[in-house]
């Protein structure tokens, strides 16, 4: 029983930390149609600065919040803008020419990590790193659930902005429907541009509180980009509250795969339950939530 | 009627340049591009002219590479069998998923298809008992020559861009465009838009399957970092497909060569010219930056994609005439 919970703590501390990986790249699937296959590379620019900014400035990781998601938001918005954008006017034969434009600048950011930074393995190391207390003889990691807190924080966030705010009102709109959009006066391209760099500010803020408690190299980037869209998928694509589900989900069957199988399976779980939602949910728990 | 000479002349200086090319190295590579023509073409099949993108073409590719180390360490049969069950059992594994995951569409089938890819990896890396994990599996080479599995390679680059040619010139073809185009309509019209889409996929497969094969009899090692790989195969395929041209029957030969070029122009660091500037000149700093040069090449791959498809969205052979009247106005300003 006791090792049943503590998985089902860390399955949920760590499933908030992905549900905030998940919901940049659903908002990006919501109002762009694509699925934004540099999202695990935002958060590992994002958790270079952030190892800079410890490592050369001495500032705490959390400090660093307020410097490395404002940064990857104008990263995100660049691309969008000079790379993504212009796309839409180009005449192709395959639809999916964002996707694969996407995966390109994945590469890029990837080799630009490792020219600057080797590609040998790096850590933030701080006095919280490897701390835990103690509820009910079930341990806590400090630094955990901190992330966790920020997470639910910025998700919070998120939805007073997406509910209350103007900008929120439109980005929603375009995710509808951007031809209806259109016609109400909404320019959905500056509105795709602030949506990137919402989303890859939303990774960026993951991958700056993941790190206390991760190792970081260049290629990091590849394995989060596909957590983050089989949490998509699991939720929905574009849906925002089906991306906090589909977090929580994929980090419970996770740490159970983990603990009941196999440290090995840890990947594999994901992946099988990607393939099922994807067979026998298509749409995700979206069906479920309305949102 | 006419017929077209260029292929022929094509095949032609393909059949000789190796006897002309005693340098094992370059060999090496042209085996390397024929491969990667074979591997291309199938990518092309299903995503070119069908549309469906192949996120995960290693997924066929390694299964056939599995296929005949297999065969070669557990049932002691030669690996060049491989190269028939290969493209069989990598149909075999495409008919089961393509059969359940036709139902997605446009970038959910993608990401199947990258899940797919993902899952054969974590597979072959934990099932040790069978495939040795991140071992990987040592096969013995046949040859010592390299002219075998030049003529092989070439073998089966021509067998792929052939088929290609004859299914795309067949009614099949035709289905197939119509359902890139738009599958709505093309099923309204009476086409079983699920039934062609697996038979675009199973022969995409069995040619990728093939090459798979060919990838271990060939290189004599694999392991599951490298035949499963999402970048060195995965990705390179839709780049020899995108770079050479989607849905063209020679974009596929002309995307393998650049990409294998550009791959070795930078992993050598300008076929050594860097090295030997470095050398002459007793310039202290050229050892750094041939370090980098050698570093860049998937820098070089990133870059290639966003340049090819912000200008060249359909490629090179697909927008060739783009290319030639920017050719033409940049050499006469004057028309």
């Amino acid at each position: 029983m006791e090792v049943f919970l503590q998985t089902l703590v860390a399955g949920v501390l760590k499933g908030g930390l992905y549900a905030l990986i998940g919901l940049g790249m659903t908002l990006i699937m919501g109002v762009m149609g694509i699925i934004n296959l540099a999202h695990g590379q935002f958060m590992m620019v994002a958790m270079y600065i952030t190892y800079a900014l410890f490592h050369f400035f001495g500032l705490d990781p959390y400090t660093t919040l307020i410097i490395s998601m404002p940064s990857l938001f104008i990263l995100g918005v660049l691309i969008q803008k000079y790379l993504l954008n212009p796309l839409m006017k180009v005449e192709s034969i395959l639809p999916e020419n964002q996707v694969l434009m996407t995966v390109g600048i994945a590469m890029v950011l990837t080799e630009i990590a490792r020219f600057i930074f080797s590609s040998n393995y790096l850590s933030v190391r701080t006095s919280y790193s490897s701390s835990a207390f103690y509820l009910g003889g079930i341990s806590f990691s400090v630094a955990l659930t901190v992330a966790f807190g920020f997470a639910c924080f910025l998700t919070l966030s998120l939805f007073w902005f997406l509910i209350k705010t103007d900008l929120g009102r439109s980005i929603r709109a375009v995710s509808q429907d951007s031809e209806a959009a259109e016609l109400m006066g909404i320019d959905s391209g500056r509105i795709k541009v602030i949506t990137m760099g919402i989303g890859a500010g939303l990774v960026a803020a993951a991958g700056t509180l993941l790190l206390p408690i991760y190792y970081l190299f260049p290629d990091i980037g590849g394995p989060f980009t596909r957590k983050a869209f089989i949490i998509t998928i699991l939720g929905g694509l574009g849906s925002t509250v089906g991306a906090i589900f589909g977090g929580l989900t994929l980090g419970l069957a996770e740490s159970f795969g983990a603990t009941y199988i196999g440290m090995d399976f840890e990947d594999l779980v994901g992946l099988v339950i990607f393939l099922l939602v994807l067979l026998f949910i298509p749409g995700g728990f979206r069906r479920f939530t309305k949102v | 009627m006419k017929r077209p000479s260029g292929p022929f002349l094509l095949l032609g200086l393909l059949l000789i340049l190796p006897l002309m090319l005693r340098d094992a190295y370059y060999q090496h590579l042209m085996i390397l591009v024929l491969m990667w023509v074979a591997i291309g073409s199938g990518w092309n099949l299903i995503s070119g002219y069908t549309g469906q993108v192949l996120f995960g073409a290693a997924a066929f590719f390694g299964f056939g590479a599995y296929t005949a180390a297999l065969l070669s360490s557990k049932l002691g049969v030669s690996a060049w069998w491989g190269l028939p069950l290969g493209g069989i059992l990598s149909v075999a594994i495409a008919f089961p998923f393509g059969w359940i995951c036709f139902r997605l569409r446009g970038p959910y089938f993608a990401l199947a298809t990258l899940a797919l890819n993902e899952i054969f990896r974590h597979v072959a890396t934990i099932w040790e008992s069978l495939t040795d994990g991140m071992i990987g599996i040592l096969v013995m080479q046949t040859f010592i020559s390299k002219l075998p599995y030049y003529y092989v390679a070439l073998a089966i680059a021509i067998l792929s861009i052939v088929t290609v040619d004859v299914v795309m010139r067949s009614r099949w073809g035709y289905y197939f465009v119509s359902i890139r185009e738009d599958q709505d309509a093309a099923e309204s019209m009476g086409i079983d838009t699920l039934y062609y889409k697996m038979l675009s996929l199973c022969i995409s497969a069995f040619l990728i399957g093939i090459a798979g094969a060919l990838y271990t009899n060939y290189m004599g090692f694999i392991d599951p970092k490298v035949v499963f790989s999402l970048h060195e195969i995965s990705i390179m395929a839709i780049l020899v497909g995108i770079v050479g041209g989607v849905g063209t029957i020679y974009g596929p030969l002309v995307g393998a060569f650049i990409m294998v070029a550009v791959q070795e122009i930078f992993r050598t660091g300008g076929f050594g010219i860097l090295h030997f500037i470095g050398q002459s000149t007793g310039w202290p700093f050229m050892s750094g930056v041939i370090k980098y040069v050698s570093e860049a090449h998937v820098l070089s791959f990133g870059i290639l994609v966003i340049v090819v498809i912000l200008f060249l969205p359909n490629g090179i052979v697909g927008d060739w005439s783009l290319i030639r009247k920017f050719l033409i106005k940049s050499k006469k300003p004057a028309v």
